[in-house]
């Protein structure tokens, strides 16, 4: 089949991410041409800034070398500016000539400085700040001149007028407006700002209107403003915004209003001409980040791949400056207005000022200055629009998403050294990740945990690798978007494809794998088990349970260890025992050669290292049902001794743990669900720590919910006090329904509760009476269908023959 | 060609899963994708030793257990950014039966 031919105008970072999206989306499609007007490859534009200062050179940020093109089969054409686009013949023509046709074409044209329309405008040493020739010419100057002069208090402004100031230059900023940053700061902020870069010996001139550049034999030679004052300048660096550069498309007929006009898809009034970057007008708006340009990148990839579901709607954007040893951050609405309200922190002695505006109980704006540990969490909230009501109180010292354990207690990377540990499971220094983010180009938090495998496991750190990346990246930093896909085979949410299952009744993965088009014949390892757990859980009985989509554990119903051999958990009601069990446990043992026998945490016994194919024999031989200690599913309800026994005693523990254990075992769950009964307040069975926690009072029973003893540490929240045994069932029957209906798979009890809040939790279960009733029925209906999957695959057939080793 | 050596039938491999094939000392894992295609590997993930043969099989590539590297079914390499790769065998289907070398 003759390839499509796709033609790119532009060489930047916006165009070359969305030609390795189209590659890894649909690699054999096109036959690839790209022109780039500057003599270099791919680099990583916002790393400019760095460069000037001389903290990284232009080989740290390169992207994609020449040879990357080459591996991929494209054509690069470098120093060729394409002037003119033929529509109708389906050519792009370059300034020498050079000729290409297209099927499709994609304009990634950028943007130039805007550049003051001031007499003396043309002298030399008059540039803006856009690409590494400008750097380049920067770095020129300051080994030969003095005074450098910065026209704009913006973000790039004060980047160019640091690096020039760690050059060795005099230098002097001068600005229209009241304050530095007026677009990204109040004026609280930014005077802090500007005593800080005073510090470092930058000069600032405000609300100073220039009126022309003084040139001296052909060379800028000063400033003169509108005030009649003058200031020496051997060097003027424009930093007062940015123009899409759309005079290619205009000259071929295309529709442009600041910037390119594109719709959703990214294409532009011509259909087979395609726009994306900073030449773009989406929705009115151009962006200038790196993060929507990404965003833009991946929806217009998916377009050219024919796939044609994804859509780019705008995006929310937040700034951080990254002056090395300054910290600031803003998104959103900060400077307030009607009917909204602030919580602020000042303290200008310590350096410390933060500004939240708070609208209807939701985070409408943040402004941080000196302390931004938390921007990525304040702007999280903000893009998902969360009522905010409940945490207000503590909502401006922060949450720690970090984990608590296994980076030396560390929680802000900020504070840590190269060589300290940051991802405590795969032993991944902070120097590894910056080095990675560096060299590959990583902007993701994705991308960090594919490139070094820091946060890939138990996640604690994300939090830490999320502040590296916000450090190493600075102002082009921008949190994963709060509405995140499933994961790269689809562009539904968690929420969305759980809509589709219920509103649909789809019933099985392929059905709802097409009804959704899945962008990948059958998903990948981590959305069929979602989606397999989603079906089960909204269609029980009904929906087909597929064991293939379900992870090995829970297909062969034990745990696998690092040498390919299980372990066997058996249920123990309660955590109680007898003799008789023991006795045949021991006897199991001794049969299969069982080479390690332990007792959980969960007061359960856990036999190790025992062969797949002896599984089934080892489940006959015990004869008791399955402890699902490897299952996305009620693990184990911890007991005290209670009042039959226990001289403190309150209440009959023991008996409360097996009932909620029979009532509750086989129920699926988005992930590992705990219980644990005590007693009494003195809590021994450790209830303030699991998914759901009793502790019997004199009076009754309180119920907890939302603990969680693993990666971070949470404390259960008190749910509600009742007074008998059939109601504490009915109430954890009812919260855990409701967690089975609406969480996120592999969410934690206290990761869903912080995204709903409790609250809402004790308006579906406490407040409504019918509804708690009819979430108990649901579980119980879900739990009755469910059978004892050993006891099916102790005895021969089908179920069986995961378990059988071919031979040959 | 010589030497092919008759498994199993078609049907004993559910789709979109897999089955270990034990040849003396060399545990082999085989996959069979959604198309009906059956594929053999060395049950060693290149990463640590992971069972491939425990793993999700997913269009092309199968997912170890263990820690989630993706490793191709046709030539067993693991798939960017991880790099190793484990030995693939080849695998024939004949009227409705699985046939491989080794």
């Amino acid at each position: 089949m003759q390839k499509l031919k796709l033609v790119m105008v532009g060489n930047g970072m916006a165009g070359v991410r969305t030609l390795e999206e189209v590659l890894k989306l649909a690699p054999d499609l096109y036959d690839i041409t790209v022109f780039g007007a500057e003599p270099y490859a791919n680099y990583n534009r916002i790393m400019l800034s760095p460069v000037l200062a001389g903290e990284q050179t232009i080989q740290d940020i390169m992207l994609n070398d020449v040879d990357w093109y080459a591996e991929h089969g494209i054509r690069l054409h470098l120093n060729k500016k394409i002037v003119k686009i033929d529509r109708k013949a389906r050519v792009v023509v370059a300034a020498d000539g050079t000729e290409a046709g297209y099927d499709r074409l994609i304009l990634a044209t950028g943007s130039t400085p805007f550049i003051l329309p001031l007499p003396g405008n043309d002298l030399a040493g008059v540039i803006g700040f856009r690409d590494i020739h400008d750097v380049d010419a920067m770095v020129a100057a300051s080994q030969q001149h003095k005074h450098a002069v910065v026209i704009g208090g913006g973000l790039l402004g004060l980047e160019a007028a640091n690096g020039l100031k760690l050059r060795g230059m005099d230098v002097t900023v001068v600005h229209i407006a009241e304050y530095l940053l007026e677009r990204q700061l109040d004026k609280t902020a930014a005077g802090l700002l500007q005593k800080s870069l005073e510090d470092k010996g930058l000069k600032f001139l405000l609300q100073k209107q220039t009126e022309q550049i003084v040139g001296k034999d052909g060379r800028v030679a000063a400033l003169r403003f509108k005030d009649g004052s003058e200031i020496p300048a051997d060097l003027v660096v424009m930093a007062v915004g940015i123009r899409p550069n759309s005079a290619l498309a205009e000259s071929a007929g295309i529709h442009c209003s600041r910037g390119v006009v594109v719709n959703d898809t990214m294409q532009t009034y011509d259909p087979r001409i395609y726009a994306v970057g900073e030449c773009v007008n989406h929705r009115g708006i151009a962006y200038g980040l790196v993060a929507p340009l990404f965003e833009m990148a991946k929806v217009c990839a998916n377009h050219l791949a024919q796939m044609g579901i994804g859509r780019y709607v705008g995006s929310v954007t937040s700034t951080k400056l990254k002056v090395t040893g300054i910290d600031l951050f803003s998104a959103g609405n900060f400077s307030g207005g009607e009917n909204t309200e602030d919580i602020v922190l000042s303290d200008p002695m310590g350096g410390v000022y933060k500004k939240l505006v708070l609208q209807d109980n939701k985070l409408v704006g943040a402004c941080l200055y000196g302390d931004t540990v938390y921007g990525a969490w304040y702007f999280q909230l903000l893009r998902e629009g969360r009522d905010v009501a409940d945490i207000r109180d503590h909502l401006m010292f922060g949450q720690s998403h970090v984990g608590d354990v296994g980076h030396q207690g560390q929680n802000k990377a900020a504070a840590m050294s190269d060589e300290m540990e940051v991802c405590g499971c795969n032993g991944v220094c902070k120097g590894d990740i910056v080095k990675a983010i560096k060299l590959n180009g990583l902007f993701t938090v994705d991308d960090v945990k594919k490139h070094t495998k820091a946060a890939s496991s138990c996640g604690s750190c994300t939090g830490l690798v999320e502040q590296i990346l916000a450090s190493t990246l600075g102002g082009d930093y921008s949190p994963a978007p709060a509405a995140k896909s499933m994961c790269g085979c689809t562009d539904y949410t968690h929420e969305e494809v759980r809509a589709v299952i219920r509103e649909q009744k789809l019933l099985s993965i392929p059905e709802a794998m097409e009804f959704m088009q899945w962008r990948t014949p059958n998903g990948c390892a981590s959305c069929r088990p979602a989606l397999n757990y989603y079906l089960i859980s909204t269609w029980p009985r009904e929906a087909k349970d597929d064991p293939q989509s379900r992870f090995i554990n829970e297909r062969a119903h034990a745990n696998i260890q690092k040498d390919g051999t299980y372990s066997v958990v058996p249920r123990m009601w309660g955590g109680l025992t007898n003799a008789a069990d023991l006795r045949r446990i021991a006897d199991v043992a001794d049969k299969y050669a069982v080479p390690m026998i332990r007792v959980t945490g969960g007061q359960r016994i856990d036999l190790f290292g025992i062969k797949k194919e002896d599984l089934p024999g080892v489940w006959a031989d015990l004869d008791m049902p399955s402890g699902h200690a490897y299952g996305k599913a009620l693990r184990t309800v911890k007991t005290c001794v209670g009042s039959e026994f226990c001289r403190f005693g309150t209440q009959n523990s023991t008996q409360m743990g097996i009932d909620l254990e029979k009532a509750f075992y086989k129920m699926w769950a988005p992930h590992k669900v705990k219980l644990a009964v005590s007693g009494c307040p003195r809590n021994c069975a450790e209830a303030a720590i699991k998914d759901v926690g009793v502790i019997g009072v004199d009076s009754g029973w309180e119920i907890y919910v939302g603990g969680n003893g693993g990666i971070k540490t949470e404390v259960a929240e008190f749910l509600v006090k009742v007074k008998t045994a059939e109601e504490v069932l009915e109430y954890s029957g009812a919260f855990l329904q409701l967690y089975r209906e609406e969480a996120r798979y592999l969410d934690r009890t206290v990761h869903w509760l912080q995204r709903v809040g409790l609250d809402y939790v004790k308006k579906k279960v406490l407040e409504d009476e019918a509804g708690r009733k009819a979430l108990y029925a649901r579980l119980m209906f879900a739990v009755q269908g469910e059978n004892d999957p050993w006891r099916e695959r102790a005895v021969a057939g089908e179920a069986r023959r995961e378990f059988e080793v071919l031979t040959v | 060609m010589e030497n092919w050596l008759k498994v199993c039938s078609l049907e004993e491999i559910p789709r979109l899963g897999t089955r270990q094939l034990k040849h003396g000392e060399k545990n082999i894992a085989l996959f069979r994708t959604d198309d009906d295609q059956v594929f053999a590997l060395l049950d060693r993930c290149p990463h640590k030793s992971g069972p491939l043969s425990q793993g999700i099989v997913c269009g092309r590539h199968v997912t170890c257990p263990l820690h989630n590297w993706n490793i191709a079914l046709e030539d067993g390499k693991a798939m960017a950014p991880d790099v190793g790769e484990t030995s693939p065998y080849p695998v024939k289907i004949e009227s409705g039966s699985v046939f491989i070398r080794l």
